[in-house]
């Protein structure tokens, strides 16, 4: 079992409220999460990673255990305690503004 | 009764104002879609019912929404927009070619016939065509294929397709205008485009009567006389009489001859309206004075409309978009401003009133007159 937290808008998009619990085959990457996301909530591709690309959108970062996961490749093995819901998967709308 | 509602989109959300035939009490609903941009937001003439918004912002990117009940509820739908084979590129602002890169739709317009037919003009400009009510997008790629799409260069908002006019009495025509390319028209349903900008001045581009590459800003058309386009350019308020096969200015006596919306009364068609805005870069109402303007001889003549509109201390601007005419028998006018207002006038012009005063910048007012 995995969790996700989503942003507020996206939470909004989505219907749902507090964390999103999915159920992921296989390695736990960032690549397996997004897709069991979309796969369950078809209305998020696009919002967080480009259609075609697969890219992380720019002002979307992804956290988790306290460290910023965006810069690491989308194929790389989460933290332990994501894999096994220990720990929620952070994707944040970044800050900007002043 | 007859009743309006007219359809706004804003930098954080979009409202909905509904009222009765004397528009002298509205009702407001919204922010639909709080915090997310509506660039535009717009009914189908086929079914009032289905209604289709623009969503966008920075962060999560692009959204389409559908409603089959008036807005009542609403569905995310398709919001793929891929740009067809190769995309190529255009010149960036400094002149060097610049990878076409979809940003975010700037305008729909569903079709005068079929609810599930819907057009969208997408920054970087392109023609983008949904048959199955915005569930799946193509690109009408003639448009940007046609020769001079590596010569468009972006406008200071984009390079943005903002206008899609379709003729009511021929389907395979449609007339589309990008910032800063100038206007197109296809004579067989979005296969094969042509510029039409002959009779346009930009001083601002190396080649002032250059076949692209004007700042064309908004384009508006009676639909009893297809034939005949009215365009507010960049600078200069121009009108064609051949489908913008030519086009002659009809500026006249306007204070600035600068403004991004355009439109025509339901019922007159010699009788447009313009909001003259102060530029370069001020784009605010000269003098302080909120005027719409109106020429009833089809341009060169305009009177200025101030009855309920502040003169003094005004300084917001009216989009391109944000302009809108209902088709009541007296004609009603609706503008949304940067300032938040959403004015009105039941009477073409004469008095206005707001509707709403604190929304946040408006980008986008459409209005639908229901049975």
């Amino acid at each position: 079992m995995i969790r996700v937290v989503l942003p507020a808008h996206l939470r909004t998009l989505a219907h749902v409220k507090g964390d999103v619990v999915l159920e992921v085959d296989g390695e736990v990457t960032q690549r397996s999460v997004l897709d069991a996301l979309e796969a369950s909530y078809p209305m998020l591709r696009g919002t967080i990673r480009d259609h075609d690309t697969q890219q992380r959108r720019g002002f979307v970062r992804f956290f988790a255990c306290e460290q910023d996961l965006s810069h690491e490749s989308p194929d790389t093995p989460l933290p332990e305690a994501v894999a096994t819901g220990a720990e929620p998967f952070f994707v944040i709308g970044a800050i900007a503004g002043g | 009764m007859s009743e309006v509602r007219v359809l706004v989109g804003t930098r954080k959300g979009a409202f909905v104002l509904t009222s009765d035939a004397k528009r002298e009490q509205w009702d407001v609903s919204g922010p639909h879609f709080a915090g997310w941009e509506i660039y535009h937001f717009k009914g189908s003439p086929a079914d009032p019912s289905r209604l289709y918004v623009s969503q966008s912002t920075g962060w999560f990117g692009q959204l389409i929404q559908r409603s089959n009940d008036g807005g009542k509820t609403w569905e995310p739908m398709g919001n793929q927009f891929k740009y067809d084979g190769v995309p190529g590129t255009h010149q960036w602002y400094d002149g060097t070619p610049h990878a076409w890169e979809f940003k975010r739709v700037w305008h729909l317009e569903p079709s005068l016939t079929d609810p599930d037919t819907v057009y969208a003009g997408v920054e970087d400009a392109a023609l983008f065509r949904s048959n199955d009510g915005a569930q799946t997008w193509q690109e009408l790629a003639g448009l940007r294929g046609h020769g001079s799409g590596p010569r468009w260069q972006p406008g200071a908002g984009g390079m943005c397709l903002h206008t899609i006019i379709l003729d009511p009495d021929n389907p395979q025509r449609i007339f589309i205008a990008i910032s800063a390319a100038g206007a197109f028209r296809t004579d067989d349903g979005g296969e094969t485009w042509r510029p039409i900008n002959r009779g346009l001045k930009s001083q601002y581009i190396p080649d002032p009567d250059a076949e692209v590459g004007h700042c064309v800003h908004h384009i508006a058309m009676h639909p009893s006389r297809p034939n005949t386009l009215f365009m507010q350019k960049h600078w200069d308020v121009m009108r064609s009489d051949d489908s913008g096969d030519s086009w002659q200015e009809v500026s006249g006596n306007l204070p600035t001859d600068f403004g991004f919306a355009i439109d025509v009364h339901a019922h007159e068609p010699e009788t447009i309206y313009v909001v003259p805005i102060k530029s370069d870069s001020e784009h605010f109402p000269p003098d302080g004075k909120l005027r719409v303007f109106r020429s009833r001889t089809g341009g060169n003549e305009w009177e200025p409309l101030t009855k309920g509109l502040p003169q003094s201390d005004c300084y917001v601007n009216v989009l391109r978009d944000a302009m809108a005419i209902d088709s009541l028998d007296s004609c009603g006018i609706y503008f949304g401003t940067t300032g938040g207002q959403v004015y009105a006038s039941a009477n073409a012009g004469e008095n206005w009133a707001p509707i709403v005063r604190d929304l946040p910048a408006v980008l986008s007012v459409e209005v639908q007159t229901l049975p």
